[in-house]
């Protein structure tokens, strides 16, 4: 069994609001149940809702994998209350930063520093563990494999494929693909084009195949020009990469905050008209917070 | 020579950057609007730069299932910003001295790394490389002296006997490193490659570049940084403190069909492609 529930969609900062209560407000973070494992995908704002739907399960178990550790996707975690209860396990996985030399760790223990918060890391109940990861990296839990794939953001992010029972999902973190830095008459460019399509090359064939592709579509098309090396991805660029991979269904998340719902649904609808279905094509779909899809 | 190895395998982490590049970096990073080809040009220029960032790319950090090559390739695997904030770590950790006490004048030893690296490019193009795998050539040769940087930042008072052994009494510059220090630049230079986990190819044309032999290694990249650090030398482009030699090892010769005079002659004018890289140093 594998099933899911978006607890956070929204990019870059919180955005609660009359303008957002159908899709939400809450930064990044999907809970993941693959058999009887809790698995979470990044810790947004949405990680405190779903914290307070856990107590019914303590003592608990759970690995909260994070996809690079900028705040929208970090800032939740200090308010995830199995932390603090005794008896739980508490598992975070994610990269390390290779410009500091320091691990995942980081990503919760300065933020639970003096200044910032008033409970120490050393006062939490639960039991910790960090894991750093590089790419590639399978980890085995219970029944169901995380793999990480190193996607291209600003920061070291990886991208994770959670396959259990024969379904599987991809959780993209944040992503823009690499584009040139030349210009086509510069002698480097078909180089860098070669890298590139390398690259892409390595990703599609990570996520080839699986059921649910859950990517980072920040922008429209008519936005990203301006937007272009900020690290998201566009409707367009999201819907190339759903139809390479030939996955089934494609969740499109990290909405822009400044997007209420009905900008939301307008940007949805302008893409769909531009790239027409074809055959064999995924469902597309706007994340929703609280919305749960069972593969 | 373990011991002296693991010393300076240690010091290395903290060794700065050429002046040049280093200044470029951070004026260039203190704009929002820096141009990420302009940025990959400095690094790509500066032997210091580029090894240490291709051993953080080829790290367990990553633990990258392929070799990252060049710093192009790692803008793209590992993405602009990365190694943008990488470049900007380096760069603050100072910068190397322009003539350190070991006499070794910086300017001039760059100069010699980035012809050695023009010509090693051009050579194996003319081989019939594929363009992507022409980078590999130009880092061949702007790394091929790392190891007398090393020396010369954390040995200079040995590295300064060394240097004036080849001046006085005509030996190389192995040699007198040998007397002076117990190994030489080209053995240390690719031993640190070696455990930074830089590129096979990489580690064999550091480490090699003074073999008279073939060693059983048939790596054109090395041939081609053989014959273009002979080249350069013979040249007068820049100097990294050795001798001039005036033929090119058998099996060099026998790769381009040709001795060093004739390869010379047949490689037509250099200037223009030098002027790059001497219009780089003076920026």
């Amino acid at each position: 069994m594998l099933k899911f529930t978006f607890r956070g969609v929204r990019g870059s900062i919180a955005s609660p609001g009359p303008e957002t209560v159908i899709y939400g407000g809450n930064t990044t973070c999907i809970e993941v149940r693959a058999g009887s494992e809790l698995i979470i995908l990044d810790a947004g704002t949405g990680i405190f809702p779903l914290s307070q739907t856990l107590a019914p399960e303590f003592p608990l178990t759970c690995h909260i994998f994070i996809s690079h550790t900028h705040w929208d996707h970090i800032q939740g975690l200090p308010f995830f209350i199995p932390m603090f209860v005794a008896g739980n396990r508490v598992k975070i996985y994610g990269g390390q930063d290779p410009v500091t030399g320091k691990g995942v760790q980081e990503a919760l223990s300065r933020q639970l520093e003096y200044a910032f918060f008033p409970i120490r890391e050393a006062e939490l109940s639960a039991e910790l563990e960090y894991i750093s990861l590089s790419e590639n990296q399978v980890v085995n839990i219970g029944d169901a494999q995380v793999t990480s794939v190193l996607m291209n953001h600003p920061a070291i992010n990886y991208g994770y494929k959670v396959s259990c029972g024969g379904r599987s999902l991809f959780f993209t973190g944040d992503h823009e693909w690499p584009y040139n830095i030349y210009e086509p008459d510069d002698d480097d460019y078909q180089l860098f084009e070669d890298h590139i399509a390398q690259k892409r090359k390595s990703i599609i064939d990570a996520v080839a195949g699986v059921d649910v592709l859950i990517i980072d579509t920040a922008y429209t098309d008519d936005e990203y020009p301006a937007k272009k090396g900020w690290g998201h991805g566009s409707f367009s660029s999201s819907i190339a990469m759903a139809r390479d991979a030939g996955v089934k269904h494609c969740f499109f998340t990290h909405h822009e905050p400044t997007r209420g719902d009905k900008g939301l649904e307008k940007a949805f609808q302008a893409a769909m008209d531009k790239h027409p279905s074809q055959p064999g094509d995924p469902k597309f779909h706007l994340a929703r917070e609280s919305f749960t899809f069972e593969l | 020579m373990a011991d002296l190895h693991q010393q300076l395998v240690r010091m290395v982490d903290e060794m700065p950057a050429f002046p040049g590049s280093v200044n470029k970096i951070l004026q260039m990073t203190s704009s929002i609007d820096c141009a990420p080809k302009d940025l990959v040009q400095v690094i790509e220029h500066d032997p210091v730069m580029m090894a240490k960032i291709l051993k953080l790319v080829n790290s367990a950090y990553f633990g990258l299932s392929r070799e990252i090559t060049s710093i192009k390739h790692g803008v793209v695997f590992v993405g602009l910003n990365t190694i943008k904030n990488l470049a900007i770590s380096i760069a603050t950790m100072g910068m190397l001295s322009k003539t350190g006490p070991a006499g070794l004048d910086m300017n001039r030893f760059l100069l010699h790394s980035l012809g050695t690296a023009t010509v090693a490019k051009l050579l194996g193009k003319r081989l019939g490389v594929a363009s992507d795998r022409a980078t590999d050539y130009f880092v061949g040769g702007l790394l091929h002296d790392i190891g007398k940087v090393v020396f010369a930042q954390f040995m200079p008072q040995e590295m300064a006997r060394a240097l004036k052994r080849v001046e006085v009494e005509k030996v190389s510059l192995p040699i007198a490193e040998m007397i002076e220090i117990g190994a030489d630049h080209a053995q240390l230079g690719g031993m640190l490659v070696e455990k930074w986990q830089l590129p096979h190819t990489l580690v064999t044309c550091i480490k090699e570049h003074h073999s008279q032999e073939q060693n059983g290694n048939t790596n054109k990249v090395l041939d081609c940084v053989v014959a273009a650090n002979i080249m350069i030398k013979q040249m007068g482009f820049g100097c990294a403190g050795n001798l001039v030699e005036d033929r090119l090892p058998g099996h060099v010769s026998a790769r381009f069909g040709m001795e060093l005079a004739e390869l010379r002659e047949s490689m037509g004018n250099l200037d223009e492609e030098l002027e790059k890289a001497n219009a780089f140093i003076c920026i």
